[in-house]
Protein backbone atom coordinates (compact mmCIF):
# COMPACT_ATOMS: atom_id res chain seq x y z
CA UNK A 1 0.00 0.00 0.00
CA UNK A 2 1.48 3.29 -1.01
CA UNK A 3 0.31 6.83 -1.25
CA UNK A 4 -0.28 8.10 -4.75
CA UNK A 5 2.93 10.15 -4.77
CA UNK A 6 5.42 7.54 -3.61
CA UNK A 7 6.48 4.36 -5.32
CA UNK A 8 7.54 2.43 -2.26
CA UNK A 9 7.82 2.47 1.46
CA UNK A 10 10.00 0.64 3.97
CA UNK A 11 8.41 -0.87 7.00
CA UNK A 12 9.69 -3.17 9.67
CA UNK A 13 7.63 -6.29 9.96
CA UNK A 14 7.76 -9.62 11.73
CA UNK A 15 7.05 -12.93 10.14
CA UNK A 16 7.31 -16.55 11.14
CA UNK A 17 9.20 -19.21 9.35
CA UNK A 18 10.09 -22.81 10.12
CA UNK A 19 13.65 -23.47 11.20
CA UNK A 20 15.40 -26.61 10.11
CA UNK A 21 17.70 -27.79 12.88
CA UNK A 22 20.28 -30.27 11.68
CA UNK A 23 21.77 -32.90 14.00
CA UNK A 24 23.60 -34.89 11.35
CA UNK A 25 25.75 -34.06 8.38
CA UNK A 26 24.56 -37.07 6.43
CA UNK A 27 22.92 -35.31 3.49
CA UNK A 28 21.16 -38.42 2.19
CA UNK A 29 19.66 -39.14 5.58
CA UNK A 30 18.49 -35.57 5.93
CA UNK A 31 16.85 -35.64 2.53
CA UNK A 32 15.14 -38.93 3.31
CA UNK A 33 13.86 -37.67 6.62
CA UNK A 34 12.61 -34.42 5.12
CA UNK A 35 10.86 -36.22 2.31
CA UNK A 36 9.03 -38.35 4.85
CA UNK A 37 7.79 -35.26 6.68
CA UNK A 38 6.73 -33.60 3.43
CA UNK A 39 4.79 -36.65 2.40
CA UNK A 40 2.87 -36.51 5.62
CA UNK A 41 1.93 -32.82 5.22
CA UNK A 42 2.60 -31.79 1.62
CA UNK A 43 0.68 -28.51 1.78
CA UNK A 44 2.44 -27.31 4.86
CA UNK A 45 5.90 -27.65 3.39
CA UNK A 46 5.11 -26.72 -0.18
CA UNK A 47 7.20 -23.66 -1.19
CA UNK A 48 7.91 -23.06 2.46
CA UNK A 49 10.65 -20.62 3.44
CA UNK A 50 13.17 -22.20 5.73
CA UNK A 51 15.97 -21.17 8.01
CA UNK A 52 18.86 -23.59 8.28
CA UNK A 53 20.10 -23.86 11.84
CA UNK A 54 23.63 -25.28 12.09
CA UNK A 55 24.34 -24.51 15.74
CA UNK A 56 23.92 -28.05 17.06
CA UNK A 57 25.82 -29.49 14.16
CA UNK A 58 28.76 -27.22 14.75
CA UNK A 59 28.65 -27.85 18.47
CA UNK A 60 29.11 -31.53 17.72
CA UNK A 61 31.95 -30.69 15.38
CA UNK A 62 30.19 -31.99 12.28
CA UNK A 63 30.75 -30.08 9.05
CA UNK A 64 28.34 -29.70 6.18
CA UNK A 65 28.27 -27.63 3.03
CA UNK A 66 25.57 -24.97 2.98
CA UNK A 67 25.66 -25.09 -0.80
CA UNK A 68 24.78 -28.78 -0.83
CA UNK A 69 22.06 -28.37 1.82
CA UNK A 70 20.51 -25.46 -0.05
CA UNK A 71 20.58 -27.37 -3.35
CA UNK A 72 18.87 -30.32 -1.74
CA UNK A 73 16.20 -28.14 -0.10
CA UNK A 74 15.42 -26.35 -3.34
CA UNK A 75 15.21 -29.67 -5.15
CA UNK A 76 12.47 -30.88 -2.83
CA UNK A 77 10.54 -27.62 -3.09
CA UNK A 78 11.63 -25.50 -0.16
CA UNK A 79 13.20 -22.02 -0.04
CA UNK A 80 16.15 -21.58 2.26
CA UNK A 81 16.03 -17.92 3.37
CA UNK A 82 18.57 -17.83 6.13
CA UNK A 83 21.45 -19.55 7.84
CA UNK A 84 22.28 -19.30 11.48
CA UNK A 85 24.99 -20.76 13.68
CA UNK A 86 27.25 -21.50 10.72
CA UNK A 87 31.03 -21.39 10.89
CA UNK A 88 33.05 -18.96 8.82
CA UNK A 89 33.18 -21.28 5.84
CA UNK A 90 29.43 -21.90 5.93
CA UNK A 91 28.65 -18.19 6.25
CA UNK A 92 30.76 -17.55 3.15
CA UNK A 93 28.91 -20.23 1.26
CA UNK A 94 25.59 -18.71 2.29
CA UNK A 95 26.76 -15.32 1.08
CA UNK A 96 27.66 -16.82 -2.26
CA UNK A 97 24.09 -18.09 -2.56
CA UNK A 98 22.69 -14.71 -1.43
CA UNK A 99 21.24 -16.33 1.65
CA UNK A 100 21.26 -13.99 4.68
CA UNK A 101 23.28 -15.05 7.69
CA UNK A 102 22.10 -14.53 11.25
CA UNK A 103 24.91 -14.22 13.77
CA UNK A 104 22.65 -16.13 16.09
CA UNK A 105 21.74 -14.93 19.52
CA UNK A 106 20.05 -17.38 21.85
CA UNK A 107 16.24 -17.40 22.03
CA UNK A 108 15.95 -15.29 18.99
CA UNK A 109 14.48 -16.01 15.65
CA UNK A 110 15.74 -14.42 12.48
CA UNK A 111 12.55 -12.47 12.20
CA UNK A 112 13.81 -9.96 14.73
CA UNK A 113 16.60 -8.96 12.43
CA UNK A 114 14.40 -7.07 10.08
CA UNK A 115 14.31 -4.46 12.82
CA UNK A 116 18.06 -4.60 13.05
CA UNK A 117 18.27 -3.92 9.37
CA UNK A 118 16.40 -0.68 9.70
CA UNK A 119 18.91 0.49 12.30
CA UNK A 120 21.83 0.03 10.02
CA UNK A 121 23.05 3.61 9.99
CA UNK A 122 25.56 3.83 12.77
CA UNK A 123 24.71 7.38 13.78
CA UNK A 124 21.80 6.51 16.00
CA UNK A 125 20.48 10.01 16.08
CA UNK A 126 20.11 12.74 13.58
CA UNK A 127 19.74 16.42 14.18
CA UNK A 128 19.01 18.21 11.02
CA UNK A 129 18.21 21.68 9.98
CA UNK A 130 15.64 21.57 7.33
CA UNK A 131 12.56 23.26 6.11
CA UNK A 132 9.65 22.29 8.24
CA UNK A 133 7.50 21.92 5.20
CA UNK A 134 8.20 18.24 4.62
CA UNK A 135 5.49 16.77 6.71
CA UNK A 136 6.27 13.12 6.87
CA UNK A 137 4.21 11.76 9.64
CA UNK A 138 5.35 8.22 9.11
CA UNK A 139 8.71 6.68 8.42
CA UNK A 140 10.77 9.79 7.84
CA UNK A 141 13.93 7.76 7.66
CA UNK A 142 14.39 5.46 4.77
CA UNK A 143 16.73 2.66 5.56
CA UNK A 144 17.22 -0.52 3.68
CA UNK A 145 18.21 -3.83 5.10
CA UNK A 146 21.11 -5.55 3.46
CA UNK A 147 22.39 -9.05 3.80
CA UNK A 148 25.23 -7.93 6.01
CA UNK A 149 23.07 -6.00 8.40
CA UNK A 150 20.92 -9.00 9.13
CA UNK A 151 23.84 -10.53 10.94
CA UNK A 152 24.02 -7.57 13.32
CA UNK A 153 21.97 -7.63 16.50
CA UNK A 154 19.80 -4.53 16.90
CA UNK A 155 21.50 -1.77 18.85
CA UNK A 156 19.51 -0.65 21.83
CA UNK A 157 18.06 2.76 20.92
CA UNK A 158 19.68 5.50 22.96
CA UNK A 159 17.76 8.49 24.16
CA UNK A 160 18.69 11.93 22.92
CA UNK A 161 18.99 14.99 25.12
CA UNK A 162 18.58 18.52 23.77
CA UNK A 163 19.35 21.44 26.08
CA UNK A 164 19.26 24.31 23.58
CA UNK A 165 16.00 25.87 22.43
CA UNK A 166 14.59 24.21 19.31
CA UNK A 167 13.92 27.19 17.06
CA UNK A 168 11.41 27.65 14.27
CA UNK A 169 12.49 25.69 11.19
CA UNK A 170 14.73 23.27 13.08
CA UNK A 171 14.08 19.54 12.97
CA UNK A 172 15.24 16.96 15.44
CA UNK A 173 14.97 13.24 14.90
CA UNK A 174 15.73 10.75 17.67
CA UNK A 175 15.91 7.02 17.11
CA UNK A 176 15.01 6.36 20.70
CA UNK A 177 13.45 8.70 23.23
CA UNK A 178 13.82 12.45 22.87
CA UNK A 179 14.21 14.70 25.89
CA UNK A 180 14.12 18.47 25.36
CA UNK A 181 14.98 20.67 28.32
CA UNK A 182 14.29 23.96 26.56
CA UNK A 183 11.40 25.37 24.61
CA UNK A 184 10.28 24.10 21.22
CA UNK A 185 9.24 27.04 19.06
CA UNK A 186 6.34 27.27 16.68
CA UNK A 187 7.51 26.04 13.29
CA UNK A 188 9.99 23.58 14.80
CA UNK A 189 9.53 19.83 14.41
CA UNK A 190 10.66 17.19 16.88
CA UNK A 191 10.35 13.51 16.08
CA UNK A 192 11.23 10.35 17.95
CA UNK A 193 10.80 6.65 17.38
CA UNK A 194 10.19 6.44 21.12
CA UNK A 195 8.73 8.86 23.65
CA UNK A 196 9.07 12.63 23.63
CA UNK A 197 9.59 14.65 26.81
CA UNK A 198 9.59 18.45 26.73
CA UNK A 199 10.37 20.06 30.05
CA UNK A 200 9.32 23.49 28.86
CA UNK A 201 6.83 25.00 26.45
CA UNK A 202 5.97 22.97 23.37
CA UNK A 203 4.80 25.24 20.57
CA UNK A 204 5.96 23.35 17.49
CA UNK A 205 5.12 19.92 16.14
CA UNK A 206 5.88 16.82 18.17
CA UNK A 207 5.69 13.36 16.61
CA UNK A 208 6.36 10.33 18.79
CA UNK A 209 6.51 6.69 17.72
CA UNK A 210 7.17 7.69 14.13
CA UNK A 211 8.17 4.15 13.15
CA UNK A 212 4.90 2.75 14.31
CA UNK A 213 5.37 2.40 18.05
CA UNK A 214 1.83 2.88 19.28
CA UNK A 215 2.94 2.69 22.91
CA UNK A 216 5.02 5.87 22.59
CA UNK A 217 3.91 8.91 24.56
CA UNK A 218 4.47 12.64 24.57
CA UNK A 219 4.98 14.52 27.83
CA UNK A 220 5.28 18.27 28.13
CA UNK A 221 5.04 20.94 30.79
CA UNK A 222 3.16 23.50 28.74
CA UNK A 223 1.16 22.33 25.74
CA UNK A 224 0.76 24.93 22.99
CA UNK A 225 1.71 22.60 20.16
CA UNK A 226 0.79 23.14 16.52
CA UNK A 227 0.50 19.41 16.07
CA UNK A 228 0.97 16.29 18.14
CA UNK A 229 1.17 12.81 16.71
CA UNK A 230 1.75 9.30 17.93
CA UNK A 231 2.47 6.59 15.41
CA UNK A 232 0.79 8.59 12.66
CA UNK A 233 -2.39 9.50 14.52
CA UNK A 234 -2.38 13.22 14.99
CA UNK A 235 -4.22 16.27 16.25
CA UNK A 236 -3.63 19.87 15.27
CA UNK A 237 -3.86 22.83 17.61
CA UNK A 238 -7.34 23.47 16.28
CA UNK A 239 -8.47 20.31 17.99
CA UNK A 240 -6.76 20.88 21.30
CA UNK A 241 -9.39 22.06 23.71
CA UNK A 242 -8.91 25.00 26.01
CA UNK A 243 -8.80 22.79 29.11
CA UNK A 244 -5.53 21.17 28.16
CA UNK A 245 -3.85 24.10 26.43
CA UNK A 246 -0.96 25.65 28.35
CA UNK A 247 -0.94 22.83 30.89
CA UNK A 248 1.37 19.96 31.75
CA UNK A 249 0.02 16.97 29.85
CA UNK A 250 0.78 13.53 28.58
CA UNK A 251 -0.44 12.21 25.26
CA UNK A 252 -0.94 8.57 24.44
CA UNK A 253 -2.78 6.34 22.03
CA UNK A 254 -5.79 4.25 22.93
CA UNK A 255 -7.68 2.36 20.22
CA UNK A 256 -6.26 4.69 17.56
CA UNK A 257 -7.49 7.73 19.44
CA UNK A 258 -5.12 10.31 20.85
CA UNK A 259 -5.78 10.81 24.53
CA UNK A 260 -4.47 14.02 26.07
CA UNK A 261 -4.51 14.06 29.84
CA UNK A 262 -3.39 16.69 32.27
CA UNK A 263 -0.67 15.49 34.59
CA UNK A 264 -1.99 16.26 38.01
CA UNK B 1 41.26 40.44 16.59
CA UNK B 2 38.02 42.16 15.78
CA UNK B 3 34.69 41.18 17.20
CA UNK B 4 32.28 40.42 14.34
CA UNK B 5 28.68 41.47 14.93
CA UNK B 6 25.83 40.49 12.63
CA UNK B 7 22.65 42.54 12.65
CA UNK B 8 19.95 40.18 11.46
CA UNK B 9 16.20 39.54 11.63
CA UNK B 10 14.87 37.32 8.87
CA UNK B 11 12.06 39.74 8.21
CA UNK B 12 12.54 42.90 6.18
CA UNK B 13 11.76 46.43 7.21
CA UNK B 14 12.28 45.92 10.93
CA UNK B 15 15.26 48.26 11.25
CA UNK B 16 18.40 46.22 10.53
CA UNK B 17 20.18 48.90 8.53
CA UNK B 18 19.14 51.67 10.93
CA UNK B 19 20.46 49.54 13.79
CA UNK B 20 23.69 48.66 11.97
CA UNK B 21 24.39 52.33 11.27
CA UNK B 22 23.52 53.39 14.82
CA UNK B 23 25.56 50.81 16.70
CA UNK B 24 28.54 51.10 14.36
CA UNK B 25 28.53 54.84 14.96
CA UNK B 26 28.02 54.32 18.70
CA UNK B 27 31.02 51.99 18.94
CA UNK B 28 33.20 54.27 16.82
CA UNK B 29 32.24 57.36 18.83
CA UNK B 30 33.56 55.60 21.92
CA UNK B 31 36.91 55.31 20.22
CA UNK B 32 36.67 51.75 18.88
CA UNK B 33 37.81 51.47 15.29
CA UNK B 34 34.74 50.05 13.56
CA UNK B 35 33.81 48.90 10.08
CA UNK B 36 30.25 48.40 8.91
CA UNK B 37 29.58 46.20 5.89
CA UNK B 38 26.47 46.18 3.74
CA UNK B 39 25.68 42.55 2.81
CA UNK B 40 22.54 43.50 0.92
CA UNK B 41 24.09 43.18 -2.53
CA UNK B 42 21.69 44.47 -5.17
CA UNK B 43 19.62 46.48 -2.69
CA UNK B 44 22.27 48.67 -1.17
CA UNK B 45 20.93 51.01 1.51
CA UNK B 46 23.54 51.41 4.21
CA UNK B 47 25.42 54.10 2.28
CA UNK B 48 22.22 56.18 2.16
CA UNK B 49 21.59 55.84 5.88
CA UNK B 50 25.21 56.73 6.55
CA UNK B 51 25.07 59.63 4.11
CA UNK B 52 28.04 58.51 2.00
CA UNK B 53 26.25 57.40 -1.17
CA UNK B 54 28.01 59.99 -3.28
CA UNK B 55 31.42 58.79 -2.26
CA UNK B 56 31.00 55.15 -3.30
CA UNK B 57 33.60 54.17 -5.89
CA UNK B 58 34.40 50.54 -5.20
CA UNK B 59 32.27 48.09 -3.25
CA UNK B 60 32.30 44.81 -1.32
CA UNK B 61 32.00 42.68 -4.48
CA UNK B 62 34.94 44.50 -6.12
CA UNK B 63 37.06 43.64 -3.09
CA UNK B 64 35.98 39.99 -3.11
CA UNK B 65 36.78 39.74 -6.82
CA UNK B 66 40.15 41.37 -6.32
CA UNK B 67 39.22 44.35 -8.52
CA UNK B 68 39.93 46.80 -5.71
CA UNK B 69 41.84 46.75 -2.47
CA UNK B 70 40.04 47.00 0.84
CA UNK B 71 41.53 50.45 1.44
CA UNK B 72 40.18 51.68 -1.87
CA UNK B 73 36.67 50.48 -1.10
CA UNK B 74 36.39 51.52 2.56
CA UNK B 75 34.75 54.91 3.02
CA UNK B 76 35.66 56.91 6.10
CA UNK B 77 32.63 58.42 7.82
CA UNK B 78 32.40 62.19 7.72
CA UNK B 79 31.22 62.46 11.33
CA UNK B 80 33.61 60.07 13.00
CA UNK B 81 37.10 59.18 11.86
CA UNK B 82 37.02 55.81 13.62
CA UNK B 83 34.16 54.57 11.44
CA UNK B 84 34.48 53.04 7.97
CA UNK B 85 31.77 51.83 5.62
CA UNK B 86 32.12 49.03 3.09
CA UNK B 87 29.18 49.47 0.73
CA UNK B 88 27.38 46.74 -1.20
CA UNK B 89 27.27 46.57 -4.96
CA UNK B 90 24.00 47.75 -6.44
CA UNK B 91 24.49 46.20 -9.86
CA UNK B 92 25.19 42.63 -8.76
CA UNK B 93 23.23 40.02 -6.84
CA UNK B 94 23.88 37.88 -3.76
CA UNK B 95 25.60 35.18 -5.81
CA UNK B 96 28.54 37.54 -6.26
CA UNK B 97 29.40 36.87 -2.62
CA UNK B 98 31.30 33.71 -1.76
CA UNK B 99 31.99 32.15 1.60
CA UNK B 100 35.75 32.24 1.07
CA UNK B 101 35.65 35.77 -0.33
CA UNK B 102 33.69 37.08 2.64
CA UNK B 103 36.01 35.21 4.99
CA UNK B 104 39.06 36.78 3.35
CA UNK B 105 37.68 40.32 3.62
CA UNK B 106 36.66 39.84 7.27
CA UNK B 107 40.05 38.43 8.11
CA UNK B 108 41.81 41.37 6.53
CA UNK B 109 39.53 43.82 8.34
CA UNK B 110 40.08 41.97 11.63
CA UNK B 111 43.73 42.95 11.55
CA UNK B 112 43.18 46.63 12.25
CA UNK B 113 39.55 47.00 13.30
CA UNK B 114 38.08 46.31 16.73
CA UNK B 115 34.49 45.81 15.66
CA UNK B 116 33.02 44.71 12.35
CA UNK B 117 29.27 45.19 11.97
CA UNK B 118 27.63 43.08 9.26
CA UNK B 119 24.32 44.48 8.04
CA UNK B 120 22.39 41.41 6.90
CA UNK B 121 19.82 41.43 4.11
CA UNK B 122 16.32 40.17 4.87
CA UNK B 123 15.43 36.56 4.24
CA UNK B 124 17.34 33.39 4.99
CA UNK B 125 19.04 33.03 1.63
CA UNK B 126 22.68 33.30 0.68
CA UNK B 127 23.23 36.96 1.61
CA UNK B 128 21.83 36.52 5.10
CA UNK B 129 23.70 33.25 5.56
CA UNK B 130 27.04 34.80 4.57
CA UNK B 131 26.41 37.80 6.83
CA UNK B 132 25.98 35.60 9.89
CA UNK B 133 28.42 32.81 9.08
CA UNK B 134 31.53 34.40 10.61
CA UNK B 135 29.73 36.25 13.42
CA UNK B 136 30.80 36.25 17.06
CA UNK B 137 27.76 38.19 18.24
CA UNK B 138 24.29 38.50 16.76
CA UNK B 139 21.93 41.42 17.25
CA UNK B 140 18.51 40.02 16.45
CA UNK B 141 16.30 42.93 15.46
CA UNK B 142 12.63 42.23 16.10
CA UNK B 143 9.43 44.23 15.87
CA UNK B 144 6.75 43.57 18.46
CA UNK B 145 4.48 41.60 16.13
CA UNK B 146 4.04 37.87 15.59
CA UNK B 147 5.50 37.41 12.12
CA UNK B 148 8.66 39.31 13.02
CA UNK B 149 9.07 37.26 16.20
CA UNK B 150 8.58 34.04 14.26
CA UNK B 151 11.19 35.06 11.67
CA UNK B 152 13.65 36.02 14.39
CA UNK B 153 13.14 32.63 15.98
CA UNK B 154 13.96 30.99 12.64
CA UNK B 155 17.09 33.14 12.35
CA UNK B 156 18.19 32.05 15.82
CA UNK B 157 17.85 28.45 14.72
CA UNK B 158 20.10 29.13 11.75
CA UNK B 159 22.64 30.92 13.94
CA UNK B 160 22.69 27.90 16.25
CA UNK B 161 23.24 25.40 13.45
CA UNK B 162 24.78 27.01 10.37
CA UNK B 163 27.28 29.56 11.68
CA UNK B 164 31.01 28.93 11.64
CA UNK B 165 31.02 28.68 15.42
CA UNK B 166 28.31 26.03 15.29
CA UNK B 167 30.01 24.09 12.50
CA UNK B 168 33.36 24.08 14.26
CA UNK B 169 31.87 23.30 17.65
CA UNK B 170 33.16 26.48 19.21
CA UNK B 171 31.28 28.58 21.76
CA UNK B 172 27.97 29.48 20.18
CA UNK B 173 27.30 32.89 18.66
CA UNK B 174 26.23 35.23 21.45
CA UNK B 175 22.67 36.27 20.71
CA UNK B 176 21.09 39.55 21.78
CA UNK B 177 17.58 40.86 21.31
CA UNK B 178 16.86 44.34 20.06
CA UNK B 179 13.19 45.24 20.08
CA UNK B 180 12.57 48.06 17.62
CA UNK B 181 9.60 50.24 16.64
CA UNK B 182 8.17 49.70 20.11
CA UNK B 183 5.08 51.77 20.85
CA UNK B 184 4.17 51.61 24.57
CA UNK B 185 0.69 53.02 24.04
CA UNK B 186 -0.15 50.36 21.46
CA UNK B 187 1.28 47.67 23.71
CA UNK B 188 -0.94 48.91 26.48
CA UNK B 189 -4.00 48.78 24.28
CA UNK B 190 -3.12 45.27 23.20
CA UNK B 191 -2.49 46.13 19.56
CA UNK B 192 1.19 45.30 19.83
CA UNK B 193 3.08 42.50 21.53
CA UNK B 194 4.74 43.55 24.76
CA UNK B 195 8.30 42.82 25.81
CA UNK B 196 7.11 39.89 27.94
CA UNK B 197 5.22 38.31 25.03
CA UNK B 198 8.30 38.53 22.81
CA UNK B 199 10.65 37.22 25.48
CA UNK B 200 8.23 34.37 26.18
CA UNK B 201 8.98 33.08 22.70
CA UNK B 202 12.57 34.15 22.11
CA UNK B 203 14.07 34.20 25.64
CA UNK B 204 17.19 36.16 24.72
CA UNK B 205 19.37 38.63 26.51
CA UNK B 206 17.71 42.00 25.88
CA UNK B 207 20.07 44.67 24.65
CA UNK B 208 17.50 47.39 24.32
CA UNK B 209 14.13 48.63 23.22
CA UNK B 210 14.02 51.28 20.53
CA UNK B 211 10.78 53.24 20.65
CA UNK B 212 8.89 54.07 17.48
CA UNK B 213 10.06 57.55 16.68
CA UNK B 214 9.77 60.05 13.86
CA UNK B 215 13.39 60.93 14.33
CA UNK B 216 14.42 57.58 12.82
CA UNK B 217 12.88 58.40 9.46
CA UNK B 218 14.18 61.94 9.37
CA UNK B 219 17.66 60.76 10.34
CA UNK B 220 17.55 58.16 7.53
CA UNK B 221 16.49 60.76 5.02
CA UNK B 222 19.24 63.08 6.17
CA UNK B 223 21.84 60.32 5.99
CA UNK B 224 22.85 60.70 9.63
CA UNK B 225 22.72 57.67 11.96
CA UNK B 226 19.95 58.31 14.47
CA UNK B 227 22.30 57.73 17.39
CA UNK B 228 23.81 61.15 16.62
CA UNK B 229 20.43 62.76 17.30
CA UNK B 230 20.95 62.92 21.03
CA UNK B 231 17.66 64.64 21.68
CA UNK B 232 15.57 61.85 20.19
CA UNK B 233 14.38 58.89 22.24
CA UNK B 234 15.53 56.48 19.53
CA UNK B 235 19.00 58.03 19.56
CA UNK B 236 19.24 57.72 23.33
CA UNK B 237 17.92 54.16 23.22
CA UNK B 238 20.64 53.18 20.73
CA UNK B 239 23.21 54.86 22.96
CA UNK B 240 21.99 52.60 25.79
CA UNK B 241 22.23 49.56 23.51
CA UNK B 242 25.88 50.26 22.74
CA UNK B 243 26.64 50.87 26.41
CA UNK B 244 24.95 47.61 27.45
CA UNK B 245 26.75 45.70 24.74
CA UNK B 246 30.05 47.00 26.09
CA UNK B 247 29.11 45.80 29.55
CA UNK B 248 27.58 48.84 31.19
CA UNK B 249 24.48 48.43 33.29
CA UNK B 250 21.70 50.78 32.22
CA UNK B 251 18.04 50.75 33.22
CA UNK B 252 15.48 50.14 30.48
CA UNK B 253 13.91 53.32 29.16
CA UNK B 254 11.03 54.18 26.86
CA UNK B 255 8.89 51.17 27.71
CA UNK B 256 6.12 53.01 29.54
CA UNK B 257 3.37 55.03 28.02
CA UNK B 258 4.17 58.46 29.33
CA UNK B 259 1.95 60.50 27.05
CA UNK B 260 -0.02 63.00 29.07
CA UNK B 261 -3.73 62.99 29.53
CA UNK B 262 -4.38 65.78 27.04
CA UNK B 263 -2.17 64.34 24.37
CA UNK B 264 -3.98 61.05 24.70
CA UNK B 265 -7.26 62.86 24.49
CA UNK B 266 -6.33 64.67 21.32
CA UNK B 267 -4.35 61.82 19.81
CA UNK B 268 -1.04 63.67 19.71
CA UNK B 269 2.05 61.64 19.02
CA UNK B 270 5.41 62.05 20.64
Amino acid sequence: MTTSSSVLEFKSSTFFSPTLILYSNDLAAIEQSLQDKINRAPDFFKNSPLIIDLRDLNKSGLDISVIEVADMLRKIGMFPIGVRGGNEQQDKQAHKLSIPVDAGRENDSITATSAAASRKESGAQALEQDSAENNEFKNPSSSAGSIESISKPPEPARSMLVTQPVRSGQRIYARGDLIVMSQVSAGAEIMAEGNIHVYNTLRGRALAGVQGNTAARIFCLDLQAELISISGDYKTSEHLTEQIQKRPVQVYLQDHALIIKEIA
Amino acid sequence: MARIIVVTSGKGGVGKTTTSAAIAMGLAKRGHKTAVIDFDVGLRNLDLIMGCERRVVYDFVNVINGEASLNQALIRDKNCNQLYILPASQTRDKDALTLEGVGRVLEELSRDFQYIVCDSPAGIEKGAYLALYYADDAFVVTNPEVSSVRDSDRMLGILASKSRRAEQNEDPVKEYLLLTRYDPSRVKSGEMLGLDDVQDILSLQLLGIIPESKSVLSASNAGIPVILDEKSEAGQAYEDVVARYLGEDRPLRFIDDKRGFFRKLFGGRS
